[in-house]
């Protein structure tokens, strides 16, 4: 797809020169009874055409919220949206809800983690698929269902003109994940947000959706923005990492430097509490204590209570005291971020 | 499927000749004659009770009544009444009358109990979730009896708006019987529309249509209310098994001669033919509803299967 064709969906034009997506100063909260939570503080980002973005992070790091906010499908309120989150130079937030959803689909789409209960059940899943042109380009039922058809083939589901008919409870686990990402190309969108797509999946299964979702980006062009805890799916695939720990970026450069040595005290203990075959039979390093609780992130940095590298009161650097002081995301060698007051020697350590 | 179908239909065979032998039993269980019932206070010679006793097989024990009446049952004869009418007669009188108040109270049911549940269901804790909420509690709180009172007292005698007995105004004559009888029903599809649609708002498969840019309308109507009514609609489906056999009070206080009225002057009477006859065919129609309804929730539900 063009720029020109995303113009006749009805969606805005593109700014020239600008990049696919810029995410600025990316805050969103929950308004709750018992107290306002801080999903995500502040996150900052690019991706451009072709590239892999995979954002790593636990449960409650904001990585799929901060997602869910870049597809405007967080119910606001509760949610408060702030920031920029610029699609082709224009801000989306700022655009009316018209304009938005027109967005979602030809320009930006999403897969989620569970496919089964992502997929409605009481419609086939040609149905769910040919939607896409129904709803966005008019097309007839029975156009639609032939793309639907195309569609699942080119997502490599055996036998589509038979299964079309299908309802979601009648794949495998492997094969609706297939069914949602037909969805999800089904405009060609430039922007894929694929939120823990194998998680539910066996082994071997998930890297035939990962080599899928590969393929078809080398076929499109298509920014992919993966969002995972899993290492090994990051190492594969992805270009560029962002680890995201308490709402923030906390480091982020190429995959490979990050792997080789991390800048960041939390991405060296995911690391390190990942099994390694090199290293069968020792022990597994956890990081110690829990994820932060979001209505009451911890001052300063919000790591350092779980942090190995932490520097507190007299031991801290003037202005670098851990407890107190927020660390910036900085840049600590080439290509590299990480918000710590001590990246110098948490590398090589 | 089909083949579901007909073994569901056979099983309500010993199902019916279950009830009606329980129903025939607790006729026959009543106290006092009814004989000298039919007769009021006038004096009756012991020479025309032995007859008519015998006509009517009152002196066989049970088991023998029993089966006499399930012969005939099975020939198509339900029997008559001690006034020699033939149950089936009064049966076909009163029936279309019950079957019209149940087609307006389902009518209301459906109507305003959707309608009410699904604008509350899409505005929770707002304003008019709020407002039903509230008037469906209050409804479920009041006995239907002192509603049907209260509704002709204020809506038909004071407002003078609808006719409060009989049936001479057709149609009409049923808007506020039907509305008293669906009340209860009315105020529980509210609620359960209202949790159904509450629920999948929050389902996978809302925020899937809400990515894929569906206009919001679209999201709300074919991905959140397909889903909230299947629910909903078998209940329906279940409730108008239950309104066609249990107008009782409806009907009586109404002055509407459908079959509900019919059994209770008859248990008064101690009519046994008719009491069993109707509450039998009562039982049939639960029965078949609820059949109706496990069909229907294949239809809805693509994944509910029988075969």
């Amino acid at each position: 797809m063009t720029l020109s064709d995303i113009d006749s969906t009805g969606a805005a034009p593109a700014v020239p020169g600008a990049s696919l997506l810029e995410v600025d100063d990316l805050h969103v909260e929950f308004r709750q009874r018992s107290g306002v939570v801080n999903a995500v503080n502040g996150v900052t980002y690019t991706l451009a055409e072709g590239q892999t973005l995979a954002i790593l992070g636990e449960s409650g790091s904001g990585k799929s919220v901060s997602a869910q906010a870049i597809m405007g499908i967080l119910d606001t309120p509760p949610a408060v949206v702030r920031g920029a989150i610029r699609f082709q130079g224009r801000d989306m937030l700022t655009m009316s809800a018209e304009e938005q959803r027109k967005i979602r689909g030809p320009g930006i789409s999403m897969i989620f983690q569970d496919a089964l209960s992502s997929l409605n059940p009481v419609y086939s899943v040609g149905w769910q698929i040919g939607e896409m042109f129904r709803v966005h380009q008019g097309a007839s039922r029975k156009e639609a269902k032939q793309r639907a058809i195309e569609l699942m083939d080119r997502v490599r589901i055996p036998a589509a003109a038979k299964r079309v008919n299908d309802y979601p409870h009648q794949f495998s686990g492997g094969m609706r994940q297939r069914v949602m990402i037909a969805m999800a190309i089904a405009l060609d969108p430039r922007i894929l947000i694929a939120d823990e797509p194998t998680t539910a999946l066996d082994v071997t299964v998930q890297a035939q959706v990962m080599d899928l979702l590969k393929d078809l980006q080398q076929e499109t062009g298509m920014g992919l923005i993966l969002i995972t805890h899993d290492l090994g799916v990051v190492n594969e695939v992805a270009d560029d990492v962002a680890v995201m720990y308490a709402g923030r970026i906390v480091e982020r450069g190429t995959v490979d430097d990050v792997f080789t040595d991390a800048a960041h005290p939390y991405t060296e203990g995911l690391m390190k509490s990942v099994p390694q075959v090199e290293a069968k039979g020792g022990r597994l390093q956890p990081i110690v204590g829990q994820p932060p609780n979001l209505a009451a992130i911890p001052s300063g940095c919000p790591f350092h209570p779980r942090c190995a590298h932490r520097r507190l009161g007299a031991a801290a650097a003037p202005g670098r005291e851990c407890a107190t002081d927020v660390p910036p995301l900085r840049l600590v060698t080439t290509g590299r971020e990480a918000a710590c007051h001590y990246s110098e020697e948490v590398l090589g350590a | 499927m089909g083949r579901y179908v007909a073994r569901r239909l056979l099983l309500t065979i010993p199902v019916l000749i279950g009830a009606s032998f329980l129903i025939f039993t607790m006729v026959y269980a009543l106290p006092g004659d009814p004989i000298r019932a039919l007769a009021g206070d006038r004096p009756v010679s012991p020479a025309v009770v032995a007859v008519l006793r015998e006509r009517f097989h009152l002196d066989d024990p049970l088991p023998v009544q029993y089966w006499e009446y399930l012969k005939n049952l099975l020939s198509g004869d339900l029997g008559t009444d001690f006034r020699g009418r033939p149950v089936l007669d009064t049966i076909e009188r009163t029936l279309p009358v019950t079957i019209k108040l149940t087609l307006v109270a389902v009518l209301f049911e459906a109507v305003i109990g959707l309608v009410a549940g699904v604008l509350a269901g899409i505005r929770r804790n707002g304003f008019f979730d709020n407002l039903v909420l509230v008037s469906t509690t209050v409804i479920v709180s009041i006995p239907i009896l002192v509603l049907a009172f209260v509704a002709q007292l204020l809506f038909g005698l004071k407002l003078g708006w609808f006719p409060i007995a009989g049936t001479r105004e057709g149609w009409f004559s049923y808007v506020l019987p039907g509305l008293v009888l669906a009340s209860g029903s009315l105020a529980y599809v509210a609620r359960l529309t209202r949790t159904s649609i509450a629920e999948n708002m929050r389902a996978d498969y809302v925020r899937t249509a809400k990515a894929k840019g569906l206009p919001p309308s679209r999201v709300i109507v074919r991905h959140t209310l397909r889903n909230s009514l299947i629910p909903v609609v078998t209940f329906i489906g279940a409730d108008i098994g239950t309104l066609l056999g249990g107008a009782i009070v409806t009907e009586t206080v109404f002055n509407l001669p459908g079959i509900g009225r019919e059994v209770f002057d008859s248990v008064r009477a101690q009519e046994g033919a008719v009491v069993v006859g109707i509450v039998t065919l009562m039982v049939f129609f639960f029965i078949f509803f609820n059949l109706v309804v496990d069909v229907l929730y294949a239809v809805l539900d693509p994944r509910i299967r029988y075969d």
